[in-house]
């Protein structure tokens, strides 16, 4: 190989590099460096004339390698390794230095920067001068995307994905799909019925052509890679069959066990075999086998007794699927903080405490009161109610930290629904401040205040306990500076939103991350928000953080497009940095195999390692194992690394 | 040599993890937390990645000190990769003690992506400990033989 002409091409990025970094001195002491044919400088390097530069360059002095002093590669390594494509320099010989985040931004001294800087190009001119031209692997995919919870934010993307002509799994874990927005009552800030609005696209998810629903079912496991990802799914039996459920209801009659609605949030009981509510899709009964009696180890079969049709079926198995699938967008959504930690409010404790989405299922026409608020313990009307903000929120000591965002506009909507539905009534809201950000949402709050006669005091609540028939709020007018005890019917605490309790054990399955409090987390929470950093993987809605509807079913339909964008390719691209075997070396010991999380390495019927560069994901963890040398990561090798070190190590 | 010299300036590599360490390091920099200058950093894709032969090839090559980021258990990128650099470490530092380097110039670090502030007072506190030990027992050994 004939000697390497490395070009160094040095970035001012106007002041950012320029004031900490000696740009012009950097540039001179690259000159004298071995392999380097070529130094420039420039203000913008990554602007049109600079990227111009070094397109002119590669082909003006025949660069074999060329180094960007600039930014971090995960700002523009793609931008100049597309540059170096067109001017015909393969781009796997590009490499960016970065000497703006890891040197001028982090350092005050002007010589020690510069030093500094110098090293951090040198390794990289290093790092150049042993790689090799590349071609990424290009990787055939299958035309199935999945799912995970159908609630809003997943029948949105179902649809959108369905909609431009791929195949989609979706898959629930409740019963019914829906999620919480099926137990709304009216939404904000425009009060159309939720389940309204809702049930159409229900309806459309479970006939559209393109869509397979699976409800009660659950994703246990996934392997492969993007484009490829083998999902096992589990559908747990229901019982029924829904194909001969007539939804007569003869067999929620008869059924003797009754255990909280969940749907309804515990205000009353459901049979062991239920159909979680009217409107449920697949609209079918459901046998609880948690809380059914007939199952083990005797059978009631009362319900079986009388069911016409035949649709219960006692001996009805788990069924596990195994699908192949080119992207997964998790939608797991929310549930509520458990209203028992809030004992300073009583919660769980005082009956007359109730949660927001109790308070909607109250609302709710199609709820256990027929849309009437009634109080959970005596069924009474309640004449004065108090709705405490923030209960759980924006509390880092006792509970969550972060706002859940949503609260400030449901409780003014819970207040002025209450004061809609029952005549001389008096609403009192607690906040700690109204956080209106949203189209139509600061005139909704204002309304409730202002027409609506509803309270609203500003402070935070101390304690909330049972006296006689009534429930006490203590708290405090911060604007007054006065102590307020009101005796209140009903208390309705807008409790914080968790993400919900599957998550993490999800995030662990598909090898995402998530946040500290829980909730998936995205690639960038600015630029790519509905991005996992797993290829192929995307997240969206109230998994991914608070958010009310219309911003779940953005991120719906945004992770829906980015899925989208992936099916539509021919061939999807995986870097060719992977690993590769030297057969010459390679004793056949086997140990790589063992330490490769992806099961890319095997051993060949001759007795040495074989790397699938499809299944490689350039980790280098087998590297580190082997202990021949044999395995090497392309592009940073062993050698590679060493001269790395030792210029890094160097004097000058 | 006077191990306190305040004209030792310690030298430093760090291997960084490109999911989460090398991405705190990029927070830390579009933060503008500042921290001393003596660390070369270089990317890796995983902390996994980093065998101690590397290792040993820095302290060789005199380096006063070799830190290693990786993401915090159970946020590995590549499912495992920062377990088994974590018993690596272990490994490693049982036998530098028994060859008589301290094994504190050998430091594993958890950073993730979201932890400027975490990469910045690592890097401060880890260049002040190397700053304590003083220059490497290796690099005054070594230059007479290698000349």
């Amino acid at each position: 190989m004939s000697s390497p002409r490395i070009g160094v091409f040095v970035c001012h990025c106007g002041l950012n590099i320029e004031r900490t970094v000696d740009t012009l001195s950097v540039s001179k002491t690259l000159r004298q460096y071995s392999g380097v044919a070529f130094v420039s400088d420039y203000d913008y390097m990554c602007s049109d004339p600079g990227q111009q530069l070094v397109s002119d360059a590669i082909r003006e002095h025949r660069l074999t390698g060329v180094v960007i002093a600039a930014c971090s590669p995960a700002m523009h390594e793609p931008t100049f390794r597309r540059a170096a494509d067109d001017a015909g320099l393969n781009p796997y010989l590009v490499e960016m230095a970065n000497i703006r985040e890891h040197c001028s931004w982090v350092h005050l001294d002007r010589s020690e920067a510069t030093a500094k800087a110098v090293k951090i190009i040198k390794t990289m001119v290093e790092k150049v001068r042993g790689n090799h031209p590349l071609d990424p692997v290009r990787i055939d995919h299958v035309d199935k995307c999945l799912v995970i919870g159908a609630g809003i934010t997943g029948i949105q993307a179902a649809l959108d994905v369905a909609d431009a002509g791929f195949e989609v799994l979706l898959v629930e874990k409740e019963a019914s799909i829906g999620g919480h927005m099926a137990q709304l009552s009216e939404t904000f800030p425009t009060l159309d019925c939720s389940q309204c609005i809702l049930t159409p696209k229900m309806v459309e998810a479970s006939r559209h052509p393109n869509i397979e629903l699976m409800t009660y079912s659950e994703v246990l496991n996934v392997s492969g890679y993007v484009g490829n990802y083998t999902v096992k799914i589990r559908k747990n039996p229901t019982y029924v069959d829904p194909d001969k459920c007539n939804l007569c209801g003869d067999c929620e009659k008869v059924c003797p066990q009754s255990v909280p609605s969940e749907f309804e949030r515990g205000l009353v009981d459901r049979k062991a075999i239920y159909i979680p509510f009217q409107q449920a899709v697949p609209s079918t009964y459901t046998l609880d086998e948690r809380s059914c009696l007939g199952l083990h180890p005797l059978r009631c079969s009362e319900c079986a007794k009388v069911c016409e049709p035949g649709a219960i079926n006692f001996d009805m198995q788990p069924t596990i699927l195994e699908e192949e699938v080119a992207a997964i967008i998790v939608a797991t959504g929310y549930d509520m903080y458990p209203i028992v930690n809030l004992g300073e409010y009583g919660g769980g404790d005082v009956a007359n405490v109730i949660d927001g989405l109790q308070f909607e299922r109250m609302l709710s026409a199609s709820g256990p009161t027929g849309g009437q608020v009634r109080r959970p313990s005596d069924g009474r009307v309640p004449k004065r109610v108090v709705f405490v903000q923030c209960a759980g929120s924006r509390d880092p000591e006792n509970h969550n930290a972060y706002c859940s965002k949503i609260c400030c506009m449901y409780t003014a909507k819970h207040a002025l629904l209450y004061r809609h539905a029952v005549a001389d009534s008096e609403a009192v809201v607690f906040y700690i401040d109204v956080r209106a950000g949203g189209k139509g949402y600061e005139e909704f709050v204002q309304n409730a205040t202002e027409h609506e006669k509803i309270r609203y005091l500003r402070g935070k609540v101390a304690k909330i306990y049972q006296q006689d028939d009534k429930v006490m709020v203590w708290g405090v007018d911060t604007l007054s500076g006065k102590k307020v005890e009101i005796e209140a019917d009903l208390v309705v605490l807008a409790m914080s939103m968790d993400p919900h309790p599957s998550t993490r054990a999800l995030t662990k399955t598909l090898k995402i991350s998530c946040g500290g409090e829980g909730f998936l987390k995205e690639a960038h929470p600015k630029l790519r928000p509905v991005e996992s950093l797993t290829a192929g993987i995307y997240v969206a809605g109230a998994g991914q953080g608070p958010k009310d509807i219309p911003e779940s079913v953005a991120q719906g339909s945004g992770a829906a497009s980015k899925a989208i964008a992936l099916l539509t390719q021919d061939k999807l691209s995986h870097s060719p940095e992977t690993v590769s075997i030297d057969e010459e070396i390679c004793g056949g010991c086997g140990v790589c195999v063992g330490m490769c999380p992806y099961t890319a390495l095997s051993l060949t019927v001759s007795g040495v390692a074989e790397c699938n560069e499809v299944l490689c994901e350039g980790c280098g963890t087998c590297v580190s194992a082997c202990p021949t040398g044999a395995a090497q990561l392309k592009n940073l090798t062993d050698f590679q690394l060493r001269e790395m070190i030792e210029v890094a190590l160097s004097d000058g | 040599m006077d191990k306190t010299n305040a004209a030792f300036e310690p030298r430093i590599v760090a291997f960084l993890c490109r999911w989460c360490s090398y991405a705190g390091a990029d927070l830390a920099g579009v933060s503008r937390l500042t921290y001393p200058a003596n660390i070369v950093p270089m990317r890796v894709n995983c902390s996994g990645r980093v065998d101690t032969e590397m290792v040993l090839t820095a302290l060789e090559k005199g380096a006063d000190g070799v830190l290693i980021g990786g993401c915090h258990p159970g946020d590995c990128h590549y499912v495992s990769g920062n377990y088994k650099t974590r018993r690596r470490v272990v490994l490693l530092k049982q036998a530098l003690s028994e060859v008589g380097i301290d094994p504190r110039r050998v430091h594993l670090e958890w950073i993730s992506a979201s932890e400027g502030i975490k990469f910045q007072s690592t890097m401060t506190s880890y260049t002040e400990l190397i700053r304590e030990l003083g220059p490497t027992p290796v690099r005054q050994r070594k230059e007479p033989v290698h000349g």
